[in-house]
């Protein structure tokens, strides 16, 4: 599976997601810039954390005007894999491709620590290596995570299952219903909070985050054995 | 040519937590007759356009696409005929 980390002026994960891919699933990965024309040959797209364009505006706001963005709206249409963590989810709220928006947190503090998260759907293509209701542990890293959608929006999430992560323990941010991340309808477009490509490895602390990138290459390698 | 005031602010629904701590703020330096604080965005936008209709069509656009995020926040606006500045 070849994946492409998109690289707008202001994204500072993308060197972790890369590694994520690379050493963690042993899959490939290629860094896009944000002025690209094409995503042409990749199978996965992911659109990093940071503080794209100096979140002038709102965060995402900006970005989400970037050359390549039509692209990667392109690419979620069709139907193949979008995930954004952090800015990156920003970045999906505030180009449509995911419902609600991502308010100040509620106290807000810039927060940056480990958190406590439950897999709330366990059957997306993102998040099947999870078991049902697992706690993971995954660090979060922002000042502006607080989701927001209205009631009518809320119910249609949990209606048809897009709630994918909840926090468990604590909720960080002020976040409606706890989320810290949802996908499309669809279930190809998925945003969370929290930082997966940042626990690959014990050595970092958690290791939780890789089953993450391993759902994304197991579920891809089993739709293209069945066409 | 038109001068445009825009101001985006949260929606009345949504909390506010920066005018929240300045309202905390303001009570500390002992106004404590200021009830409410809501912070918001202020832009200033020239406009080339014919007629006040085209302007209205113009900066509601930009507002809902960009200015403004519509899920939580909401907007208004004063137009402003001026003077072409050469």
């Amino acid at each position: 599976m070849r994946f492409a980390v998109i690289q707008f002026p202001g994204s500072n994960c993308d060197v972790d997601l890369l590694h994520a891919i690379k050493d963690g699933t042993g899959e490939e990965a290629e860094y896009v810039p944000h002025t690209a024309d094409s995503l042409d040959g990749f199978d996965g797209v992911l659109l990093p954390g940071g503080f794209s364009y100096g979140d002038y505006l709102r965060s995402g706001a900006i970005s989400r005007f970037s050359n390549v963005m039509s692209e990667v709206k392109r690419f979620a249409e069709d139907g193949k894999p979008v995930f954004g963590t952090c800015n990156g989810f920003q970045i999906l709220v505030e180009a449509g491709l995911l419902p609600g928006a991502l308010q100040r947190n509620k106290q807000l503090h810039f927060i940056c620590k480990p958190t406590e998260l439950k897999v709330a759907n366990n059957t997306t293509r993102f998040t099947s290596e999870y078991a049902k209701d697992e706690q993971l542990t995954i660090p979060i890293a922002h000042g502006e995570g607080n989701y927001y959608c209205d009631d009518e929006t809320l119910k249609e999430l949990e209606t048809n299952n897009q709630i994918v992560f909840t926090y468990a323990s604590e909720n960080p941010n002020g976040s409606v219903a706890d989320i810290a991340g949802i996908i499309n309808k669809k279930g190809n477009v998925l945003g969370m909070m929290p930082h997966p490509e940042r626990a690959v490895e014990d050595l970092l602390g958690s290791s939780d985050g890789l089953r993450f990138f391993q759902s994304m290459v197991k579920n891809f390698a089993k739709e293209t054995a069945d066409v | 040519m038109y001068n445009v005031k825009v101001y985006v602010t949260y929606k009345e629904s949504i909390l506010d937590p920066q005018g929240e701590a300045v309202r905390g703020a303001v009570h500390r330096m002992g106004y404590d007759e200021i009830d409410a604080i809501r912070m918001g965005k202020y832009f200033e936008i020239k406009v080339q356009e014919r007629d006040e209709r085209s302007v209205e069509d113009v900066i509601e656009t930009v507002c809902d696409k960009l200015l403004a995020n519509v899920v939580m926040e909401t907007y208004r606006y004063e137009i402003e005929k001026v003077k072409e500045t050469v």
